[in-house]
């Protein structure tokens, strides 16, 4: 990543649109691959209706607990903002 | 919203080949994936570096807004952590682990297939989307209950990119900058984070 960003430095001077286009066909292929792996691996395939359960409860949770720090942060920013007003 | 609908088709396509072995000879599978996380990686870096704007444009932020990067990443995981109790075959570093992909489902997954094999991976996979899809559909409901900070935060790393269009709808112009911020920082936390808890 530091090479990338490096690299990506120095040649600012000049637009890269076509960067857009390859990092989607990479994240493709990197999916495809992925799933490639996740197929050949029985475990996997036998455990995919748990597995989905898990990935359900873990995003729900995720998604709770930030949206709870969230909001912690933005209702002292109200009160801050209101504060100075 | 397509994007991830055609994300989830080639990852389904993967398994389909994988299952019925389409591909004669993919036992050293395990190195084109991470050859293309590599140039995955180098690319973001890339694009970061190629942008002049964007650090200018941290500057003129909020001290406050500033703290959402690690609300969410503190949110996150203590969500995650109740979870362990749930599941009582999953320990508390392999649930942090994919809880700390944070949206980011193309770099977690493949760090913890890495590490902890495919189906921890396609754990981190399926929820890292499920996590996106839910900003992508639910934003206008969280800045209604919960103010415009929430969806940017449930975004995690993708409020630079995918969801940022969707939040700059629904959160409104001045959260755009706090969204990149707030993509920028936690996108760069996700390699950090997902190593550390899948190695303990």
């Amino acid at each position: 990543m530091a090479a990338g960003i490096a690299a990506g430095w120095l040649l600012r001077k000049r637009t890269f649109k076509w960067l857009d286009t390859l990092l989607i066909v990479l994240v493709w292929a990197l999916l495809f691959f992925l799933g490639v792996e996740a197929g050949e691996n029985p475990a996997v395939i036998k455990g995919l209706k748990d597995l989905g359960l898990e990935a359900l409860l873990l995003s729900i949770a995720g998604t709770a607990g930030s949206i709870a720090a969230a909001w912690a942060l933005w209702k002292i920013i109200k009160r801050k903002e209101g504060g100075h007003k | 919203m397509k994007g991830s609908l055609v994300i989830v088709g080639f990852f389904i396509a993967g398994i389909v080949v994988g299952v019925y072995h389409l591909i004669p000879g993919v036992a050293n599978l395990g190195n084109v994936s991470y050859i293309t996380l590599c140039a995955l990686i180098f690319l973001v870096g890339f694009m970061i570096g190629n942008d002049d704007e964007i650090f200018k444009k941290f500057k003129r932020l909020n001290r406050l807004y500033m703290l959402l990067p690690l609300m969410t990443i503190v949110g996150t995981l203590a969500g995650c952590a109740i979870t362990t109790l749930l599941m009582p075959h999953r320990s508390l570093s392999e649930c942090l682990a994919v809880g700390s992909g944070m949206g980011y489902y193309s770099l977690s997954s493949v760090l913890i297939t890495q590490y902890k094999g495919a189906a921890l991976g396609t754990v981190a996979l399926l929820a890292n989307i499920v996590r996106e899809v839910i900003t992508l559909l639910g934003a206008p409901l969280m800045v209604r209950w919960f103010g415009p900070l929430a969806p940017i935060s449930v975004g995690g790393a993708t409020t630079m990119d995918t969801t940022l269009p969707i939040l700059t709808q629904a959160c409104g112009k001045d959260f755009v900058i706090v969204s990149i911020f707030h993509g920028f920082i936690v996108d760069f936390s996700v390699p950090f984070l997902v190593t550390f808890f899948a190695e303990m």
